[in-house]
């Protein structure tokens, strides 16, 4: 394999963890907004607060890996689709940044109706950020740009972009779901868990059902995705996502819900890769090719002696907190901590 | 001015809403840079001086800094994820022509970052459960993961004022790139350590700015002495350092990029015996009104000699250049910085002349009414330095190169006024709630510490010591399941 095609294995890897870790965030995010109202939804709202604190920003750097991937490896390509989906994207990034705040400010403020409102603004962007990430996913898997295309909508408002969005959207639920259910075992809070493992199997069946509705467009609507999505290496990974999602379903189903957490995972990265490697040779079908836009060749090998080195000194790291976060090693310095005892100052 | 109208006539419509939206995004960030940089290692140092003295005062002004690093943290992630999409939205020329030549940079920045935000998340959350020297450990590397980040960007900024490493074939697109050239660019250096210094300045200012002001009002405990001394002891240590790297870079530009160094100085015409002008303002003709002037300086701060030949706008054509105004802005926000820079020093100077003579810290209200300033006043600095910089490299944003213009993305002017129109509201809204949050944290610090120091059962707040078991936070926060009475409602707080 040269080093482009390398090089454009680990983006792919790298979105593949961005789905799935950041997928999840989103995912709570969704489980937020349709919480209910300020009580009805409290306790889903407390856990979601508590469980996803610690490894949020983590989550959320895989994206910046992503974007430094993209314009170092293929500036080409980076360029193309930043001018070919501006819209889609500008959604995306104001989204991010409205999410990432709401989130961030919810914690401390302490009166119920900013609560709200930032609690609101966190949702909603939840919702809208990977809808359009999705959209401008779909838009490249069908080949609707190449470089040199102008801002349109035609690249990202297509059949296939939408179900790419929509995807995107219920995935990220899905993967909140599973992961709020796990939390709530450890937070020991039994109705939590069984809350989440239901809206978990409403997501996966939505989730199923939504993807073989986007294999079925993408037949007519993106010929190349299609025929790497239906021989070789990507058929072994869709059905491979089809065997985690009926495995998923199963665990689920049983009570305990024990490793449903890695099975969700296995089920989103392998319909994130399969994607990719139904793509090859193309980093966009028809249109440009992984050898076309890469850039240069001594500018590869250092990103992958970068990438070496951030596989070396970063996974340990991100590894060592999952697990002291999955252990329940890491609380949050909750403003109790600094404020015990005594009645509220305030109000 | 008619060159000026010229340039804007010629520039495409996008030019204009481009740059706002960038430099407003920017500016925004740069704010939370020092905090994300060396607030940690302010925190730190202050956390090992809690656990070697087994002081709890210190422990806990540690972990009060480390609840504002969380937030101040998670919003500086949101705002440097919107910077990179928009050099994809907004620059796609350069992105698409350079990104394989200066993007390396950045992707020592991602992981940087990314180890950031892993030990950060550790560190935030690991006072409670850790043991405590565990704890301290995992919070080490934090600085040093904060450096790596910052060399990342200053590589890929500095390329962008000194580009080298490539070579260009006959359609002018890099070739032959040299990764390791790339990055260590000419003004990478000076660039890097005047802008790391910067940052522990700055923190170390602003928060020992919130302590003094606390100590204007009559809060003179040790709590707020300490608070106050620890950051500013970092910063009255590295501002010395600061004129001088600042006195070097300086120099670096005169040598590295002539013209850049003729619009800070307004310097038109190449000559030597060069005037130094305080403020000023330049004129197309190349004449300068108002400012003080003072025969041979630049000259001298140049080249530490009046005979020192110093180039001149007027040396390069006018579309290679800054405009007058851009001159005339760069020049100012230049001189502001170095004044401020200047006065800083003069504090540090009191201080530590009153520590070396006398053993404690100032008793004067106007030491501390100028402290509580300098945490403003180094921002502002910080500030007028990135303008300095990246408006000085006009008209190019790669240095004879690539031509802002060129860089432009292609998408409709209307859109990315509404994109700014609409940025600007998030970030109002978002910076606005930031400082609100703050301000609530701090009045909610110290109306608990006061009804502890009058409830007598701890004599301070300093007895409470921030490790060790705790009533259970985590379970006893949680409201209620079922109808949610809210028993337990102190998590959600009230209306």
């Amino acid at each position: 394999m040269t080093a482009a095609g390398v090089v454009a294995a680990v983006l792919l890897l790298a979105v593949a963890a961005y789905t799935c870790a950041g997928g999840t965030d989103y995912g709570a995010g969704f489980w937020d907004l349709t919480a209910g109202g300020a009580e009805r939804g409290k306790r889903p709202r407390w856990l979601i607060d508590h469980a996803m604190a610690p490894v949020w920003e983590v989550n959320n750097v895989w994206l910046i890996f992503v974007l430094v991937i993209m314009w170092t490896g293929f500036p080409v390509f980076f360029q193309t689709v930043f001018s070919a989906m501006w819209l889609p994207l500008a959604l995306a990034a104001i989204g991010i940044v409205l999410r990432g705040a709401g989130f961030a400010l919810r914690k401390p403020t302490r009166r119920i109706a900013g609560r709200r409102v930032y609690g609101a603004v966190f949702a909603v962007s939840s919702l809208l950020t990977p809808f359009f990430l999705g959209a401008a996913a779909g838009g490249i898997a069908s080949g609707r740009v190449g470089p040199g295309t102008e801002p349109t909508a035609h690249a990202w408002f297509n059949p296939t972009s939408v179900f790419f969005g929509l995807l995107a959207v219920v995935g990220t639920a899905l993967l909140g779901a599973v992961f709020l259910a796990a939390d709530a075992v450890r937070y020991e809070a039994p109705d939590l868990h069984a809350y989440f493992r239901r809206r978990a199997l409403v997501a996966l069946a939505v989730f199923a059902v939504l993807g073989a509705v986007t294999l079925i467009v993408a037949h007519g609507d993106a010929p190349h995705l299609w025929h790497g999505l239906s021989h070789g290496a990507g058929l072994v990974l869709v059905v491979l996502a089809v065997v985690a999602t009926l495995v998923t379903a199963w665990l689920l189903l049983r009570t305990s819900g024990a490793w449903s957490r890695p099975a969700a995972v296995v089920l989103m990265a392998s319909a994130v890769l399969a994607w990719g490697v139904a793509q090859r040779p193309y980093l966009i079908p028809g249109r440009l090719t992984v050898a076309e836009a890469a850039g240069a060749p001594s500018t590869l090998h250092w990103l992958l002696i970068v990438t070496v080195v951030a596989a070396v000194l970063v996974f340990p790291a991100v590894a060592f907190l999952y697990r002291l976060d999955t252990r329940g090693e890491l609380e949050p310095l909750t403003d109790a901590d600094l404020r015990r005892g005594g009645p509220e100052p305030e109000s | 001015m008619h060159t000026t109208l010229h340039l804007l006539a010629e520039a495409p419509p996008q030019m204009l809403p481009a740059r706002s939206l960038m430099a407003f995004t920017l500016a925004s960030h740069i704010i939370l840079v020092p905090m994300g940089v060396a607030l940690p290692l302010i925190t730190l140092i202050m956390h090992g001086y809690g656990l070697r003295r087994g002081d709890a005062t210190a422990l806990l002004l540690a972990r009060r800094w480390s609840a504002v690093m969380a937030v101040q943290f998670a919003i500086g992630v949101v705002t440097g994820t919107v910077l990179s999409f928009e050099f994809g939205l907004l620059w796609p020329g350069l992105m698409g022509r350079w990104g394989d030549v200066f993007g390396i940079g950045f992707g020592v920045e991602a992981w940087a970052f990314f180890l950031e935000a892993v030990l950060i998340a550790i560190y935030l959350y690991g006072w409670r459960r850790l043991p405590a020297r565990t704890h301290f450990l995992l919070g080490l590397p934090l600085p040093v993961t904060a450096l790596l980040g910052a060399f990342g960007i200053l590589a890929a900024n500095s390329w962008m004022n000194t580009p080298q490493g490539f070579s260009l074939d006959s359609e002018g697109n890099p070739v032959d790139v040299d990764v390791r050239k790339a990055i260590f660019t000419p003004m990478f250096g000076p660039q890097y350590w005047h802008f790391v210094v910067a940052m522990l300045v700055t923190a170390g200012f602003v928060v020992a700015g919130v302590y003094a002001t606390g100590w204007l009002r009559g809060r003179r405990d040790r709590y707020h002495r300490l608070g106050f001394t620890v950051p500013f002891t970092v910063a009255a240590v590295f501002t010395p350092v600061q004129f001088m790297l600042g006195d070097a870079i300086a120099r670096a530009v005169f040598q590295k990029q002539p013209v850049k160094f003729a619009a800070m100085e307004i310097v038109w015409n190449t000559d030597t015996h060069v005037p130094e002008y305080l403020f000023g303002r330049l004129h197309p003709d190349g004449t300068v009104t108002g400012g003080i002037k003072i025969p041979q300086l630049d000259s001298i701060l140049a080249g530490f000699s009046p005979d020192t030949e110093v180039h001149g706008l007027a040396t390069v054509p006018a579309e290679n250049r800054p405009t007058v105004a851009q001159a005339t802005l760069i020049h100012w926000t230049f001189d502001i910085m170095v004044g401020i820079g200047s006065v800083l020093l003069l504090l540090v100077v009191w201080y530590a002349f009153v520590w070396w003579r006398r053993r404690r810290l100032p008793a004067s209200p106007w030491f501390y009414r100028s402290a509580a300033c300098a945490g403003v006043a180094s921002v502002i600095a910080v500030e007028c330095g990135w303008i300095t910089t990246e408006v000085g490299r006009q008209p190019w944003i790669v240095y004879e190169n690539m031509r802002v213009a060129e860089a432009v993305t292609g998408a409709r002017s209307s859109s990315l006024w509404t994109m700014f129109g609409l940025v600007v509201v998030v970030y109002v809204f978002i910076f606005g709630s930031f400082l609100a949050v703050l301000l609530k944290m701090r009045t909610r610090w110290r109306l608990d510490d006061e009804r502890r120091a009058e409830a007598g059962t701890m004599a301070t707040p300093e007895t409470d010591t921030p490790y060790g078991p705790r009533s259970a936070v985590a379970a006893g926060d949680a409201p209620a399941p079922g109808n949610g009475d809210g028993t337990a409602s102190t998590e959600d707080g009230r209306p």
